[in-house]
């Protein structure tokens, strides 16, 4: 036998990470062909999840729908419950009352900064630091709290309604929360100072998995994957909704800080510095909102007029588009959600050839998906 | 050593003159043997409760306190959970090595608790060979490791077998380089003699720590590649839960799985000691010679000692563990054979360069020599 190391045969390796796996948070199957500890390829397989969330909406009445919205991206629910009741007011031309906007704006950046913080804590978490996490889960529970004030629930809200939202605020919550955004806003120095700039944290994100801001406008990124880009895109700028156009905030853009625009680490640092947008909007919302009713009248036996819209609002994870169109009956004749997490997988398999396996987690987390809004 | 104690005590007990000497040294020996496994066993039962501890209050949680008070039998329930599991092997598994791996990583990670100098008269069996016995001792683990990767037939098994033997191969290098100046210091390979020559008059000015510029840097060194070598956050990427699921004992569970656990923090405990005896002067402590006391009180003093600075740095480990995130196989490798081989062994040319300059004589030696 000839002693040549270069003649060796070696062999790709076919892993299949998931749908159980630690860090594809939630089912999601990635199949791996790896060259040892490098990825040749990364092919995402989803639809482990698949409920049918758009056909049960062409079963059920409009208002009906609202909990359903709920399980589309659980970490932010009151924002898929404000874009479906947008979506809706908009086909209907329903005239929503100025405090209840001004409600809806409150609860969904309070809703963004908790999702931000599961995607922060999880990513580190990924990325092998586990205090991290704990923390973003300390500051989340007291964002659950408020929301359990407003409506009894601390994962699926079910609290706006078509033409408003279900309640008006409780006493003293508007204080309680200014309560909180004092108290939040410290920590975000605490964890960059903990961990986002921690040598062996940046040393694993930077230029890792770069999306140039053409290929992130290519293959449809949005949100902050699209921000971390560098590309400054923010439906509550670019095509303002609710009342974000007397809301005075900055869009956060990846900079390249610490590598390349549009590797991991910018997509990470946005979503940091959203939390601390978010913190702006919400002083200035709760500072300007005004007194008066919360509801509109909408009519019991709800029937929008015969037509079609799209509407998109800018979540957490991204663009949450939701199409809809009627045929004047009670449900809809035709629903379709465009998911962020579910188009971002697009990118998946081109920007992580070449990576290590642990890249992959890596690039996971930055993306910040979620499953049962992939699935749907 | 241990004859010498059977014939103290077939001194003491004339009743034994009649047994050859053989069978009482064999006695003791077994004695010695099971109360050094009892205490590492001990030991580690509870490393794990103060490790969740640890990361309780590191993480603004409260950790186990259920049973026992504050929680301190936590560890015994467990294991009591670990021995009544069902003990799973997987069907295409390689059954033999499967059941040999786990004793292969305990044996070679407990094996080294015997020259261990946990006092001055606390230790197993002086080796004349102390460091290297322990280096080769624990370099079983990687046997141990690579084939319960390979022998659980699972792929994520297999590449945390793969990495931890790169790994703990590599680091094994900088961890031998920045032990020898200790040995050359002392002039011995006995774990005994290294902690001996770091006593006397300068109190921790003594300690090896601080006999010169470059023993000091060796500690760290030391310490941060000992850090990869237990398979320790930020180095922990043989198991790196979140990558790997966890690594080459994804597939073992009850007692075959509570090995590897116990091996983990036994490593982690035979390292300390090391950084211990060789750097920080074993159970030596400034303004009080352990020597002068009689034997029982100094043996139980230098044992507090050497139990406190050593499990310092072991809480230390934990700290790491808790606070850092973890690297990537290949900036692993880089570190390894890129920064921290290169200067150990630059170091070690100081240290011997140092050594022949100065006659042997350290900073606090030579600064004490200017007072006269």
């Amino acid at each position: 036998m000839k002693a040549n190391a270069g003649a060796l045969p070696t062999q790709e390796m076919l892993i299949n990470m998931g749908p159980q796996h630690p860090s594809t948070h939630g089912v999601l199957r990635v199949i791996l062909r790896t060259d040892g500890e490098v990825v040749v390829n990364a092919k995402p397989d989803v639809g482990y999840l698949h409920r049918a969330l758009e056909k049960i909406g062409e079963r059920v009445t409009y208002a009906q729908f609202m909990p359903f919205t709920d399980r589309l991206d659980y970490l932010a629910s009151m924002n898929c419950n404000a874009a479906w009741a947008w979506t809706v007011e908009k086909l209907a031309g329903i005239e929503v009352p100025e405090r209840a906007e001004y409600i809806r704006v409150i609860v969904c950046e309070l809703n963004r900064i908790s999702s931000h913080l599961i995607a922060f804590g999880s990513f580190t978490a990924d990325m092998g630091a586990f205090t991290p996490f704990l923390y973003a889960i300390r500051e989340r529970e007291r964002i659950n709290d408020l929301f359990e004030e407003i409506c009894g629930n601390r994962l699926t809200y079910n609290y706006v309604r078509i033409g408003g939202v279900s309640a008006d605020l409780p006493d003293r919550f508007l204080e309680k929360t200014k309560e909180f955004l004092d108290y939040f806003e410290p920590k975000v120095p605490e964890y960059n100072k903990l961990i986002s700039y921690n040598k062996i944290f940046v040393h694993r994100l930077a230029n890792v998995a770069v999306a140039t801001p053409e290929d992130a406008v290519g293959y449809g990124l949005t949100g902050p994957n699209l921000r971390g880009s560098g590309v400054p895109f923010d439906l509550r700028r670019n095509e303002p909704y609710s009342v974000y156009p007397k809301i005075d905030f900055d869009v956060c853009v990846g900079t390249g800080e610490r590598g390349t625009v549009g590797d991991c680490f910018d997509r990470y640092m946005v979503r940091i510095n959203e939390m601390k947008e978010s913190v702006k909007i919400l002083r200035q919302a709760i500072a300007q909102i005004p007194d008066g009713p919360v509801m509109a009248k909408v009519s019991r036996v709800f029937k929008p007029p015969v037509g079609e819209v799209y509407f998109r609002a800018e979540n957490p994870r991204g663009e949450t588009g939701i199409y809809l169109v009627s045929d004047g009956t009670v449900n809809p004749y035709r629903l379709k959600i465009r998911a962020p997490s579910f188009v971002t997988m697009n990118i998946f398999e081109k920007i992580t050839r070449g990576l290590m396996i642990a890249d992959i987690v890596a690039v996971i987390g930055s993306f910040d998906i979620i499953l049962p809004e992939i699935d749907r | 050593m241990l004859e010498s104690l059977a014939i103290s005590l077939v001194d003491a007990v004339p009743v034994l003159s009649g047994v050859p000497l053989w069978t009482i040294t064999l006695l003791v020996m077994v004695v010695v043997a099971a109360a050094v496994l009892t205490f590492a066993l001990t030991y580690s039962g509870l490393a794990t409760y103060v490790e969740r501890k640890v990361a309780g209050d590191i993480q603004a949680r409260i950790g186990p306190n259920r049973v026992g008070p504050v929680g301190i039998l936590q560890f015994l329930a467990d294991g009591i959970k670990l021995l009544l599991k069902e003990d799973i092997i997987p069907a295409k598994a390689d059954r033999f090595l499967f059941i040999l791996a786990p004793y292969l990583v305990f044996i070679g990670s407990f094996a080294a608790f015997v020259v261990v100098p946990f006092g001055m008269g606390l230790i197993a069996s002086d080796l004349n060979i102390g460091i290297y016995y322990v280096m080769a001792i624990t370099s079983l683990v990687v046997v141990g490791v690579m084939l319960a990767g390979w022998a659980s037939n699972n792929k994520w098994a297999l590449l945390g077998g793969m990495r931890a033997a790169a790994q703990i191969v590599s680091y094994e290098i900088p961890v031998g380089m920045a032990l020898i100046p200790a040995v050359l210091i002392a002039g011995s390979l006995s774990l005994q003699d290294i902690v001996r020559s770091q006593g006397g008059l300068f109190g921790i000015f003594g300690w090896n720590l601080f006999h010169n510029p470059f023993t000091f840097f060796s500690f760290f060194l030391y310490y941060v590649a000992a850090l990869a070598e237990t398979n320790r956050t930020p180095f922990d990427i043989p198991e790196a839960e979140s990558e790997l699921v966890s690594g080459y004992h994804v597939e073992y569970s009850g007692i075959r799985f509570a090995f590897f656990f116990l091996a983990e923090y036994g490593d982690m405990f035979v390292v300390s000691s090391l950084a211990t005896a060789c750097f920080l002067g074993g159970w030596h402590v400034p303004f009080l010679n352990a020597e002068a006391l009689p034997a029982v009180w100094g043996n139980l003093f230098s044992l507090g000692v050497f139990l406190g600075k050593t499990l310092s740095l072991v809480v230390l480990m934990m700290w790491i563990r808790w606070t850092l995130p973890r690297l990537r196989v290949d900036q692993l490798m880089r570190m390894s054979w890129k920064y921290l081989v290169p200067l150990t062994f630059f170091n070690l040319l100081g240290v011997s360069l140092w050594l022949l300059l100065f006659q042997g004589r350290g900073v606090p030696q030579m600064i004490a020599s200017l007072f006269g």
